[in-house]
């Protein structure tokens, strides 16, 4: 039997899922980042 | 609650004492209670300890610190599941009896150690929220959440494509397999909740509870392997037992775990701090929108007067 299939696709899963949720909270965060800049004048000076 | 025993403890001292400086008119009552109360030493560690449990209860001491951290959590996360994953992919042998198919394990038991390990946190965290009513307790829960559902899907999902070889099904309904789709529902079941009500509050509380009731399915899933006959197969590590793993196996497996502890923690951290900026937006602009109301209200009120008069 031919594992490579089995094997690939539990890697792609194991670096995608992490990859997509890390990337995801760092798009969160630096939105969060900006959007605190605008608002609040002191987070531009850095917290 | 330290704060609370000092207060209490400064209410309690006689008023003889030379602290007070003069006599109250009334009979002070004996209290037994008095003689620990006054004394500072033995309660000391103890509001040591808890001013260590409320440390990162500031959102900006939090942020500060997690500031510092995030980056060096990132790249160690990084770089660990990539050696790790890499190693186990094309450097380690494989299984004598299984073969390429054991290949999966590098990511299949990381995942499920950090599925594991990041429903013990959100315990922990539901915990505080209940005992210390911890404000960043609510939202570390609200944010582990969805990331531990990731990582038991991901163990789930990497689960079933080694079974499929090794077993010939996708799915079997043995007993770790069906223990750990339990701590998948309770994940997700947890991140409903949360959500589930208009009142923040009463969510995270209805949270918090169900994740403490859950926490029973951890040492189900572990010891699953060991009170009923699987198919899965048993432990191969263990904290007082010799691991039962080949050496050249066991270090890929090992640093990807690592890795992926630390890249789980660095979601989370990221996460965390984008909900407390997130909230903190939210608070600025809400006073805001209240003190333009105020200053609407506060120049209609002389034209209604000058125009009345």
């Amino acid at each position: 039997m031919n594992f490579l299939p089995f094997i690939t696709l539990a890697y792609a899963a194991g670096v995608l899922v992490p990859a997509a949720f890390a990337l995801a909270a760092w798009t969160r965060l630096r939105r969060a980042e900006r959007r605190l800049a605008a608002v609040d004048p002191r987070a531009r000076r850095g917290r | 609650m330290a704060r609370v025993g000092l207060v209490s403890a400064g209410n309690l001292i006689p008023p003889e004492s030379p602290r007070h400086g003069f006599k109250l008119p009334v009979p002070w009552p004996k209290l037994p209670a008095v003689e620990p109360a006054i004394a500072p030493p033995a309660s000391a560690p103890s509001v040591r300890s808890g001013r260590r449990v409320h440390l990162f209860a500031n959102p900006g001491r939090f942020l500060r610190f997690s500031g510092r951290v995030l980056p060096w959590l990132a790249t160690g996360g990084i770089i660990l599941s990539a050696v790790g994953l890499f190693w186990g992919a094309f450097i380690a042998p494989p299984d004598w009896q299984q073969g390429e198919a054991a290949r999966i394990m590098y990511v299949h038991v990381p995942s499920a150690w950090v599925a594991l390990s990041g429903y013990c946190a959100l315990a922990a965290a539901s915990a505080a929220s209940l005992i210390w009513r911890h404000p960043l307790a609510d939202l570390a829960a609200a944010e582990i959440g969805p990331v531990g559902a990731a990582a038991a899907g991901l163990c789930l999902v990497s689960g079933s494509l080694w079974g499929k070889p090794m077993w010939g099904a996708w799915w079997v309904w043995d007993a770790r397999l069906t223990s750990m789709l339990v701590l998948f529902f309770l994940y997700l079941g947890h991140i409903a909740l949360v959500r589930a009500f208009d009142e923040p509050t009463r969510g995270h509380r209805a949270g918090a509870i169900l994740a403490l009731m859950g926490i029973v399915d951890l040492p189900i899933i572990h010891f699953s392997v060991v009170w009923w006959n699987t198919l899965h197969q048993g432990n191969s590590l263990g904290l007082f037992s010799a691991p039962t793993i080949y050496i050249s196996m066991l270090w890929p497996l090992l640093i990807t775990a690592l890795g992926y502890s630390l890249g789980f923690a660095a979601i989370v951290l990221a996460r965390l701090r984008a909900a407390i900026l997130e909230r903190r937006i939210a608070s600025l602009l809400t006073a805001r929108a209240v003190d333009g109301g105020k200053s609407a209200q506060g120049a209609a009120v002389p034209v209604v007067g000058v125009g009345a008069g």
